[in-house]
């Protein structure tokens, strides 16, 4: 029993102690946001890596999770008659919650990891010391590049996957039905209002700035050795995607707040 | 006699550890000074407090006069540029060219040039580790001794007083270790650097040393040119010549 409220005492102890350096690690990279010379070609540069990196796979998983969302509700609603809220209702699931979860789930996989095993990796060959000594700011140039090319990176994929889920919901319905695609369209926005897709944005840019935070974070205080490579890059998405579920568990508390539910 | 780097009743504990003890060292103006040790005695910890890459716990370390341990950013950023570091492995960055990796050491400091000086700049310090061929390789197309040729073309470029060796021939064939130990000889006569030379390599102490320290216990319990630690009493430090 001694052994067990130990180990609970210890495992309570590293979280707080991982929240607090988290935190601190947050604070310094905001500032580092308002600290010139900004480094605007880095920041391209790497918009453009994870954007490019990424694409393929949030466009196939995009379409994927809007034809098969389409097929396994369509016999539901048949049975009710009401086939024709088809289109508005998963309208409302992929913009309010299905495109920015997913979405975001795949970047902590693909972008959080890739960043953590690169920082990581760049920190056992002594490459952000080297970048230190030098008078260049890791902090600046390797950490606040990445962490703002997410934040704004996420949304952009995001609102792809969205478009993309639309349409292979549109194709899992015209396979079934005659629907003009404008009708579609019209039926899926008519269900939609500023209350859905404002607040399912702005969380879009939290979820960016985390996986690009969390990713750089876990690199960076990666250990010396090449094993803690492979650690920075697993506990990147594993801490990520847990961070992506509360916030999306914040943002829909805030959304029932303003009355969209 | 000019110092340049003076430290004095230096500390350092990671946790429990405590890995530098009471260390004071003193290095004159192109002098190359050789520090020996056991794996793991924190001969690499030294260099890195002495750039503030590791926060010394108590001491003092004066770099070209400057108390290091007080200054703020800005200040440290200044002396940095006057302190090259060699780093174990190179420390190059992968995702660079070697042109660009010596570019970007030098933007901050010198944003004034056109790109035909940076080229010139880059060349020169290519030219002083004989690699002027290697301009738009990448790193992972280098070899270890090329890496670390780079690695020194890229700390020379910002012309430093001080320059710093982490174990510079760890790693590498017996003749490639020659050269690098030949090139750290070459960089103190043409550019009269003082250097602090961290390395196990008996045949680079041998070469590039004007005197030699053996930490011992987070101390320098031994000190000495070559020669005199080649004949000492103690069988420890001869152990180090064998």
């Amino acid at each position: 029993m001694k052994d067990l409220i130990n180990t609970i005492q210890h495992l309570l102890e590293a979280f707080f102690q991982e929240v607090g350096d988290i935190l601190l690690f947050t604070g310094d990279v905001v500032r580092q946001f308002f600290t010139a010379p900004f480094e605007w070609k880095e920041l391209v540069r790497q918009a453009y890596y994870i954007g490019n990196k990424t694409l393929p796979l949030i466009g196939i998983t995009g379409f994927i999770m809007g034809l098969v969302l389409t097929m396994q509700s369509r016999p539901v609603m048949e049975s009710f008659g009401a086939e024709s809220l088809l289109p508005g209702m998963i309208a409302v699931s992929i913009i309010r919650e299905i495109g920015p979860v997913i979405t975001a789930l795949l970047c902590a996989g693909k972008i959080s990891s890739g960043i953590g095993a690169e920082l990581g990796a760049m920190k056992v060959t002594e490459q952000l010391d080297a970048m230190e000594v030098s008078g260049a700011k890791p902090l600046n140039y390797v950490v606040a590049t990445r962490v703002l090319a997410t934040t704004f990176l996420v949304p952009v994929l995001v609102i792809m996957a969205d478009v993309v889920g639309l349409f292979g919901s549109y194709m899992a319905i015209a396979m079934n039905e005659d629907l003009s695609f404008m009708l579609f369209l019209s039926l899926a926005f008519d269900s939609l209002s500023f209350v859905d897709i404002i607040p399912a944005t702005v969380k879009t840019f939290i979820f960016g700035f985390f996986i690009g935070l969390i990713g750089c974070y876990k690199g960076y205080t990666a250990d010396r050795g090449t094993e803690s490579v492979g650690r920075s890059a697993n506990s990147a998405v594993v801490t990520a995607s847990l961070v992506i579920f509360i916030i999306d568990l914040l943002a829909v508390q805030f959304t029932s707040l303003l009355g969209a539910s | 006699m000019e110092i340049v780097i003076d430290i004095k009743h230096l500390k350092k504990a990671f946790k429990r550890n405590e890995v530098l003890k009471d260390v004071n060292l003193q290095l004159a103006k192109g002098e190359n000074l050789v520090i020996l040790g056991k794996s793991g005695t924190g001969k690499s910890v030294l260099p890195k407090c002495i750039v503030r890459l590791i926060e010394a716990d108590r001491g003092e370390i004066h770099v070209l006069g400057k108390d290091i341990l007080k200054l703020e950013a800005t200040e440290l950023d200044e002396v940095r540029k006057k302190v090259g570091y060699l780093f174990q492995g190179g420390a190059l960055y992968d995702s660079m060219t070697v042109k660009q990796n010596l570019v970007f050491q030098i933007r901050r400091t010198q944003l004034e040039k056109n790109k035909a000086e940076l080229r010139d700049l880059v060349e020169e310090a290519l030219a002083n580790v004989g690699l002027k061929d290697a301009m738009q390789k990448m790193p992972a197309e280098l070899s270890g001794g090329m890496k670390k040729r780079i690695g020194l073309a890229r700390t020379l470029i910002l012309k430093p007083s001080i320059i710093l060796y982490d174990e510079p021939t760890t790693g590498l064939d017996p003749v490639t270790a020659g050269e690098i130990s030949e090139l750290i000889l070459d960089v103190q006569q043409k550019y009269n650097t003082s250097s602090i030379i961290i390395t196990h390599d008996m045949k680079c102490a041998r070469m590039t040393s004007n005197s030699i320290r053996i930490m011992k216990n987070g101390k320098f319990e031994v000190v000495g040119s070559y020669d005199e630690l080649r004949h000492s009493d103690d069988p420890e430090v001869r152990a180090y010549f064998s």
